[in-house]
């Protein structure tokens, strides 16, 4: 978290109260959303109410022991991030606290308390190329110069938004600390490679455009069937164990993003773990580096504090925005904004504010839209473009999509990927419903994969798109009558719709090939299935018994090219297989 | 310390005071009645001239001139390796008469939260010898996998089965070094006849001497059940991170807990959440689930066995909704299974273990068992949808295959997850049957599993009768 830095220090209060993450103070000089320090050990807080005398601060740390009468402090400014080069690879707690930096002051495994540390190294030097030279004109959000911040990301040191800008008088080059001066403008300001936002305040932008390019994903299903943009949003709810945090886990991984924040908002410790230990590891399918390198997590688990839950999307989003002014593609996840709502109410229930529905706050609608209205496709102010794309996990209560969580992000997201316990059950990974599931961004990136993957793809999705469908309702009478009772033109259908789920559909993020998916070979094994489709259907028409199109030798190997590197020769020769197998029928 | 005789409210649980000195949020308290017996309780919460205080054994009997005594501090476990074989009841003072315990060290019994970032992932594979939980929902150390079942069904035998049997596999080669296992039980509001049943095996196996019990009974306070899986998580993670031991907690029932937690809500008249409970409950759950798991760079784990009761088996309950959503999987008893006389009566499809990708595979358990797995969870899916259809059409009606997936749900009820209490499987024999079941479906159809494996694995037709026969 950013240290306050502003000098105006204001007066202090005394705790009038305490109740869980909920403090009140007497007599405190402070603003809405300031940063304040609360009690004898300092325990970072917000303020979130201000009543007559009365200041009511949500606390980011345990308050056990904490007593009435303890003072108060201000610091007068808002809770803010520490933006700079350092912020990927690491680690992050709710309010930007390197939990690295928190493990090693604290000297122990377990979070203590009023320790605070800032969100990016202060002391590390940073290689700083200019950009800029003396003389040039500069403006707000301008980019005065690079640094190489880890193997896939130059970092992009920015002219702060809120700068008047002006000529530069000095620039400097080489190695600094990102508290010293690399820039100077005539209008006497300074500029240092860190910077502070405030992380309730969307960073400035120009303008928000239409996105035209998908964010692939390497899943077949969501590449394939329910697309999303870059600068798009996306919501995946779903009952525990059906496949949310898997599938956030595999769009950090295998996302085309160039920087991947990771938000994850009050679930297990054990899968933020995961994350820090398998990302270093992995490799980025596009430049080939560590996917750490590119990623930014933020973990406030379920044990953590609430309060600090509920910041934790803001600092994640924050960041992302400042990733974006750069000209970067930014992918944020958020597992789960269900406990982001709850923190919310937590919080509300306390103050004793009116509640809404299901005991949510009256703002929660507001709240969610704000937040995802901080997704999209901007032209920035400096010139470039950039986009965050935002995914959100959903946790609704019992599995029930109705409750207003899972409605209000419905309303605002335009990618639904809905989960199924039932297809969970049965362990057909991932469990996204192809029936229920929907992306509006379908139609306009079409042309994108038209362009770059095959000219047919937009039919050969919507031949797809129609099998699955068809099998849906013929399901409904197989399940009155048996299968044996369908004519046979709709027993072949079920046929094919049962390759295009365990072949196409289905993917298993354990396998080391099946785990990343290109859209050519998510084209390509859609398209094997649909050969044989068509070849099958034909030799019906010539009068093959049903039986003998399914038993066909060749066909089950269409399950295997989930799992085959070199699918190409694979699929070659399948389908030849296929072919001449059903040709040799009639 | 300051003396209080200035209560102003006596509602359910709690006690208001006026006080006119700060006192800490969460600290204890001590309420001294007419008779001179004392009672234990938490603040929950502080202004500057009053608190509302949570009695743990009850406020029965407390009048407005009980005098209160604030201790200046949060509640403290006192702990030492000297706990294991003693029991003590739900608020951590000994019941079986043993001598005195001397504390190594008090330990706050809130726990803070373990550091992400000092966490070491759990991926050590615990055999349990229950082939539904080994072969299909594998559970390592520092996992914390629930129960999840209903009033009448078997869970307790299960957990015991699980307590019995547990181990490692390189330890069962007799190597002696390594860390020694210990139980750590917390009984919530559970029967005395069930409390029994516990005892008696814990005793018949010898299992208590690596034991510490914590048993708060179904007529000890409600109350105090909120402290009690508190108490025996503080002692876990002292005898695991401090001691090196890999402790298994197994606490039942967590549905009273849950219950004890929305009496208090009710009584502070605080705004409900769903079917009356607390809207923090999640929050509440998991700074008890949470405290499993393993750290870098210490020897020892937590892991947990959480039992809960779900009312009405409704598994869309906010108790085992919430758990579920923090645990990092669950099993599920069946009622249909347990009438069926399978035991124990666990359905593989709904349960889950999070941590089993991880745990298993070469090198861990067998190369082979994730794509085994797999195949089973799809065909035994497949045979349970059939039987539907089959109630309707009859089995004529079928195919061969359907008529064979049909064959292998039955059979994998009745051989693999029917093995009874004491039967005692290691991975091979699990993954062995596995290899039995699936072998009377046709290659073809077993496409989750790798082609070299079925060469290696497969039994081709008649020998897969005979070993299925021994
Ligand atoms: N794409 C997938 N491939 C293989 N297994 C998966 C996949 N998605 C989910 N799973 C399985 O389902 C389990 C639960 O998924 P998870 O994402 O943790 O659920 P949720 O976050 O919805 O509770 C995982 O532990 C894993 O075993
Ligand atoms: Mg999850």
């Amino acid at each position: 978290m950013s240290q306050a830095t502003e000098s105006d220090v204001r007066e202090d209060g005394i705790i009038e109260s305490v109740s869980g993450p909920v403090v009140t103070a007497r007599d405190l000089d402070a603003r809405m959303n300031d940063v304040v320090y609360v009690g004898s050990e300092g325990l970072m807080g917000e303020v979130i109410e201000i009543e007559g005398n009365i200041t009511t601060i949500q606390v980011y740390e345990e308050t056990s022991g904490v007593s009435p009468g303890e003072p108060v402090e201000g610091t007068g400014a808002p809770l803010s991030v520490d933006l700079g080069p350092g912020m990927l690879d690491a680690i992050y707690d709710g309010v930007q606290r390197p939990l690295d930096v928190l493990e090693e002051k604290m000297g122990s495994a377990y979070l203590d308390r009023g320790v605070d540390a800032p969100g990016i190294d202060l002391e590390k030097e940073w290689e700083f190329q200019p950009e800029v030279a003396e003389g040039d004109s500069v403006e707000a959000g301008d980019i005065v110069g690079t640094v190489p911040e880890t193997p896939s990301i130059d970092h992009k040191v920015m002219v702060p938004p809120n700068s008047d800008g002006g000529e530069v008088t000095a620039i400097e080059s080489g190695t600094f600390t990102v508290e010293e001066t690399v820039v100077e403008l005539d209008s006497g300001e300074e500029i240092q490679m860190r910077q502070e936002w405030p992380v309730r305040q969307q960073r400035p932008s120009v303008d928000k455009e239409t996105p035209t390019e998908p964010l692939i994903s390497g899943q077949r299903v969501l590449d394939g069937l329910f697309p999303i943009a870059k600068g798009g949003t996306a919501a995946i709810p779903g009952p525990f164990g059906s496949g949310k945090t898997v599938t956030q886990h595999q769009l950090a991984k295998w996302a085309d993003a160039d920087i991947v924040v990771y938000v994850g908002c009050g679930e297990r410790g054990n899968e933020m773990t995961e994350v820090i230990e398998d990302f270093p590891e992995l490799e980025d399918p596009i430049t080939g580096n560590a996917l750490m390198d590119r990623t930014c997590l933020i973990a406030n688990t379920s044990n953590m504090p609430v309060a600090a839950r509920e910041s934790c999307v803001y600092t994640g989003i924050t960041i992302a925005e400042y990733f974006r002014d750069m000209g970067y593609d930014v992918a944020l996840m958020a597992d789960s904004t269900s406990r982001w709502a709850e923190a919310m109410r937590e919080i509300s229930s306390r103050l004793e504010e009116m509640p809404g529905e299901e005991g949510y706050p009256a703002y929660l609608s507001a709240r969610l839209s704000a937040f995802y209205e901080r997704a999209g496709y901007f032209s920035n102010i400096n010139g470039t473009e950039g986009s965050v794309s935002v995914i959100g996990a959903v946790s609704p209560p019992g599995g029930d999509f109705s409750e207003p969580v899972t409605q209000n992000t419905l309303r605002i997201v335009k990618t639904f990927w809905a989960l199924d316990a039932d297809l969970a059950e049965r362990r057909h990974f991932p469990s996204i419903n192809w029936n229920e599931s929907y992306s509006l961004y379908r139609e306009q990136l079409d042309p994108w994969f038209v362009d770059n993957v095959r000219d047919d793809w937009p039919e050969t999705r919507q031949w797809a798109i129609d099998t699955l469908d068809e099998e849906a309702e013929l399901q409904e009478i197989v399940q009155l009558v048996g299968k044996d009772a369908l004519p046979e033109d709709q027993q072949l259908t079920l046929e094919i719709a049962r390759y295009l789920r365990e072949a196409w559909l289905q993917q298993n993020a354990f396998h080391p090939t099946d785990t990343y998916c290109e859209p050519e070979k998510t084209y390509r094994i859609m398209d094997a299935i649909k050969t044989y489709n068509d070849e099958a259907f034909e030799a019906l028409d010539a009068g093959v018994p049903v039986e003998e199109l399914t038993d066909i030798e060749s066909a089950p190997r269409l399950n295997r090219i989930g799992v085959q590197e070199d699918y190409n020769e694979y699929i070659d020769e399948l389908e030849d297989d296929i072919t001449s197998e059903l040709r040799e029928l009639y | 310390m300051k003396e209080y005789q200035t209560i102003t409210e006596i509602s359910g649980p709690l006690v208001f005071v006026e006080t006119d000195e700060p006192v800490g949020y969460d600290e204890i308290v001590e309420i001294e009645i007419g008779d001179g017996e004392t009672r234990r309780g938490q603040v929950l919460e502080s202004a500057s001239d009053h608190v509302a205080i949570q009695v743990f054994e009850g406020t029965e009997g407390i009048d407005r001139d009980a005098s209160v005594r604030f201790l200046g501090e949060t509640m403290k476990m006192p702990v030492t390796e000297d706990l294991l074989g003693r029991v003590m009841d739900g608020t951590g003072q000994p019941i079986d008469g043993g001598p005195e315990i001397v504390p190594d060290d008090r330990q706050d019994i809130v726990g803070a939260a373990i550091n992400p970032y000092s966490r070491e992932y759990p991926e050590e594979f615990i055999q349990t010898g229950v082939s539904a939980i080994d072969g299909m929902n594998t559970l390592v150390r520092g996992q914390k996998l629930p129960i999840f079942s209903a009033s009448g069904l078997p869970h307790n035998d299960l957990a015991l089965q699980i307590a019995r049997q547990a181990s490692v596999p390189e330890e069962e080669e007799g190597s002696e070094e390594g860390s020694e296992f210990a139980v750590i039980f917390g009984a919530m509001g559970i029967t005395a006849e069930e409390a029994n049943e516990f005892m008696d095996d814990f005793e018949r196996t010898g299992a208590l001497e690596r034991s510490v019990v914590f048993m708060n009974l179904a007529d000890d306070p409600a109350v105090e059940r909120t402290i009690t899986p508190r108490l025996a998580l503080t002692t876990a993670e002292y005898l695991a991170f401090e001691k090196d031991y890999h402790v298994l907690v197994i606490l039942t029932d967590m549905t009273n807990y849950c219950e004890a937690l929305r009496e208090i809500g009710a009584a502070r008249e605080e705004v409900p959440g769903r079917r009356g409970y607390p809207g923090y409950m999640y929050t509440d759950l998991a700074q008890l689930y949470e405290r499993a798991g393993r750290i870098e760079g210490r020897d020892g784990s937590v892991t947990q066995i959480p039992i809960l009761t779900m009312p009405g088996d409704d598994d869309t309950h906010p108790i085992p909704d919430l758990t579920g959503y923090i645990t990092e999987g669950q099993i599920y008893i069946d009622r249909d299974l347990n009438s069926q006389g399978v035991q124990p009566p666990i359905n593989v499809l709904p349960s889950l273990s999070r941590l089993m990708d991880d745990g298993i595979g070469e090198g861990l358990t067998r190369a082979d068992h994730a794509d085994v797995k797999d195949q089973i969870f799809a065909a035994y899916a497949e045979g349970e949808d059939l039987r539907d259809l089959v109630n309707i059409v009859g089995r004529e009606a079928l195919s061969d295959l359907d008529n064979k997936y049909l064959d292998f749900a039955d059979r994998f009820e009745e051989e693999f997850v029917d093995q009874g209490y004491d039967t005692d499987r290691d991975i091979d024999e699990t993954l062995e049957l596995g290899w039995d079941l699936l072998s009377m479906l046709p290659k073809d159809a077993l496409n989750r599993i790798d082609e070299e494996l079925i060469e290696e694995h497969y039994r081709e037709e008649e020998t897969a009768e005979e070993v299925a026969a021994d």
